[in-house]
């Protein structure tokens, strides 16, 4: 089974070549890009698309590679202890199984999204490489050898917080998703709302792509931005012509508030103020 | 035999490793696992039908940063320049014969250790890469490598040098550009764009996130485990907290050279901001002299006294100073040689005070570092830091943190 896109998710060939290898070889496969070019929403997609179970592991700058496989609940074991309970004597009560486990699990191939790696420490990443590798960890508490029984297909994020590991690199197909060219956010736009009038979103996205080009921004709006934007032009009834207009004239684009979060990034449209914010 | 897709030409395991050797000589850091990989895929039919897909592959397997994605375009279109067309049902095979002793070749503990007595595995790919060429100019095979079988790993297939490139116009079926052509990621190449971005990512390695201080934080977790261990009895634990302790001093030269580079210095400022907690700054002109300025706009009233600022921050801030460092020589070896007041103290003076104070100063020049040869301050001021006077650049930003976080 081959990854071709969704109904609601647009990949380009490069992107469904990288999918499909990873699956092929059993490799993760490590996604980068801007913020918003669906990075997170891929791992959701190609496991509807291909009917496989989905486990998600979101990264938080606190996250250890070890709660990813288990962690012994030493809390509940002593309050179990206080009441008396029986479950204590037996450790592996106390066991919680992380995401990988879990996915390591299934008897479906599954996909497993290690979303945002870089959050995490800069050793995270160097202590998953055996379980990647080996697709295999051991449960010290119960000295259990925990197999996949499955190879997961494993998709990992990463925002570029933090460099990643050569090693941990080595291991992993690299997929950079480049900003989507017009033609591609296009298709984008239309799988969102099919039934959006083409002359307002050529016009929109002359202006996007403008806004995105101005140097200096803290933030470039990104897809969900542009989305976003688009809804509410269609829903205030922006015209084309009243978008072109502005562009045009240099002024701001109406409703700019859906695009520009920052109010830095709102004062670089005027000349004026600029200088003097260094 | 493993079979291998119908893309002519590039299947020829010599080329292919002649196109590993060209990524490992434009410094993209390739590594003989990531080449076996792709092998591997192409053994499994990944690409085929077309270049665009085995050159998809081949970065797939090959890059690990889009920063190399525009080397590996170029690397690519010159190396593959000419292929015309991709669908020419020519299908070539790879003998695992030659898969096997490539692998044993490289990657056992034994011959580890004869490449390393050989001068490493890149002074052994170079030997290699000599011998191809060699092979190339021989036109035909039958000597050192090609054809004396058991000698060479590549001499049992006895690749076709005439076959590795064709060199012909493109055919007309592609006159479209090719996507390596198109050179999409020429931007994210770290040593052209100076985007606020790669200069976070940059700065971001002098992030040094580290538990240092006094017991601040109760270790829940560590004072569970610890009251279990202990049948219950409480024991608490506790832990320092973790913070990023990196403190840095920014000190911006708002001379009238610098009105080109002001832009770039926006830049590094708003990404230095975005990165250091702890982010001192200050601006001064052409040199340091006796006092610095808060902010720019108010220089000729709201200053400050360099004396103190020495005082008030402890050796342990980095310091980073940007400027052009272009100035009469006057302003650095003469009293009241500054272009703007009377200085009673040269500023070599005062940069010697600085880097008395501080363990580790580094200066950023936003100058095309050709250039910087040709003046004299320059080379007064790099002397000053002993070298540390890196080009405004990601590059050099890089090298630059390296130095401030060792
Ligand atoms: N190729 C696409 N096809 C359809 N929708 C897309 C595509 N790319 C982005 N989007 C839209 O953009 C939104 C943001 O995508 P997503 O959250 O996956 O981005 P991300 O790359 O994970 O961002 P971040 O780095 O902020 O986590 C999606 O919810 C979707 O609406
Ligand atoms: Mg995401």
């Amino acid at each position: 089974m081959k990854f071709t896109g969704t109904a609601s998710y647009i990949a380009t060939d490069d992107l469904m070549l990288a999918v499909n290898s990873a699956m092929v070889l059993g490799r993760p496969l490590l996604v980068k890009g801007e913020p918003g070019t669906g990075k997170t929403m891929l791992a959701e997609e190609v496991a509807a698309a291909l009917g496989m179970p989905l486990f998600q592991w979101h990264i938080k700058s606190t996250t250890k590679a070890q709660q990813g496989l288990y962690e012994y609940d030493a809390v509940s074991r002593l309050r179990d202890s206080q009441l008396g309970d029986d479950r204590v004597h037996d450790i592996a009560n106390y066991i919680v199984k992380g995401k990988v486990w879990e996915a390591f699990e299934s008897d479906h191939r599954s996909v497993l999204l290690i979303d945002e790696v870089d959050k995490a420490d800069i050793e995270f990443p160097n202590d998953l490489l055996r379980e990647l590798d080996r697709m295999e960890f051991y449960v010290y508490e119960t000295r259990q050898l925990i197999q996949a029984k499955k190879r997961p297909m494993i998709i990992i994020t990463s925002n570029n917080e933090k460099e990643l590991p050569d090693a941990f690199l080595r291991r992993c197909f690299f997929h950079y998703i480049r900003f989507p060219d017009r033609e591609t956010l296009e298709q984008i736009v239309n799988v969102h709302y099919p039934d959006i009038k083409s002359n307002l979103v050529k016009e929109a996205l002359e202006v996007f792509y403008g806004v995105r080009e101005i140097q200096g921004l803290k933030k470039k709006p990104s897809t969900s931005e542009l989305l976003d934007w688009l809804k509410i032009l269609m829903s205030e009834q922006i015209t084309p012509a009243e978008l072109n207009y502005n562009r045009k004239n240099k002024k701001i684009p109406q409703l700019h508030g859906a695009l520009l979060k920052n109010e830095q990034d709102v004062q670089l449209f005027d000349p004026a103020s600029r200088r003097s914010a260094y | 035999m493993i079979r291998l897709p119908a893309v002519p030409r590039i299947n020829s395991p010599a080329m292919l490793l002649d196109f590993f050797l060209r990524l490992k000589n434009s410094k993209i850091p390739v590594t003989l696992m990531e080449f076996l990989t792709l092998l591997e895929a192409l053994a499994q039919h990944l690409a085929f039908g077309s270049v665009e897909e085995f050159y998809y592959l081949s970065r797939l397997c090959l890059v690990k940063d889009e920063a190399n994605y525009d080397a590996f375009d170029r690397v690519f279109a010159e190396h593959f320049h000419g292929i015309s067309n991709p669908l020419e049902d020519v299908t070539g095979t790879i003998p695992e014969e030659w898969l096997r002793k490539l692998t044993e070749k490289f990657l056992s503990e034994e011959e580890k250790k004869q490449i390393q007595a050989l001068g490493g595995l890149d002074k052994l790919l170079e030997t290699l890469k000599k011998r191809l060429e060699e092979q190339k100019e021989r036109h035909q095979g039958g000597s050192k490598w090609v054809g004396t079988g058991g000698t060479s790993p590549f001499g049992a297939y006895g690749y076709n040098p005439e076959g590795i490139r064709i060199g012909q116009a493109e055919s007309r079926h592609h006159r479209a550009v090719k996507v390596w052509d198109k050179r999409e990621f020429r931007d994210l190449d770290d040593s052209v764009e100076l985007g606020t971005r790669n200069m976070k990512v940059a700065l971001r390695r002098l992030r040094n996130f580290a538990r240092e201080g006094a017991l601040e934080e109760l270790d829940m977790s560590g004072t569970i485990r610890a009251t279990a261990n202990n049948a219950g009895y409480l024991d608490i634990k506790m832990i320092p907290e973790r913070h990023n302790k990196i403190k840095v001093l920014i000190f911006f030269d708002v001379g009238g050279s610098m009105d080109p580079h002001i832009e770039l210095c926006e830049q590094l400022f708003s990404a230095a901001r975005t990165e250091f907690k702890h982010l001192e700054y200050f601006y001064f002109h052409n040199c340091i002299y006796e006092r610095v300025w808060r902010e720019n706009q108010r220089r000729f009233n709201q200053h400050c006294a360099t004396h103190d600022l020495l005082h008030q921050f402890g050796s342990d801030y980095k310091v980073i100073v940007v400027g052009d460092a272009t100035m009469s020589p006057y302003e650095l070896v003469w009293p009241g040689g500054s272009v703007e007041h009377h200085n009673p103290e040269t500023g070599a003076v005062w940069l010697g005070r600085i880097l008395d104070q501080f363990r580790k100063v580094v200066w950023l020049n936003p100058a095309p570092q050709p250039e910087w040869r040709y003046s004299e301050s320059v080379q007064i001021v790099d002397q000053l830091l002993k070298g540390q006077m890196y080009p405004l650049n990601v590059g050099g930003i890089d090298q630059a943190i390296s130095y401030l976080s060792k």
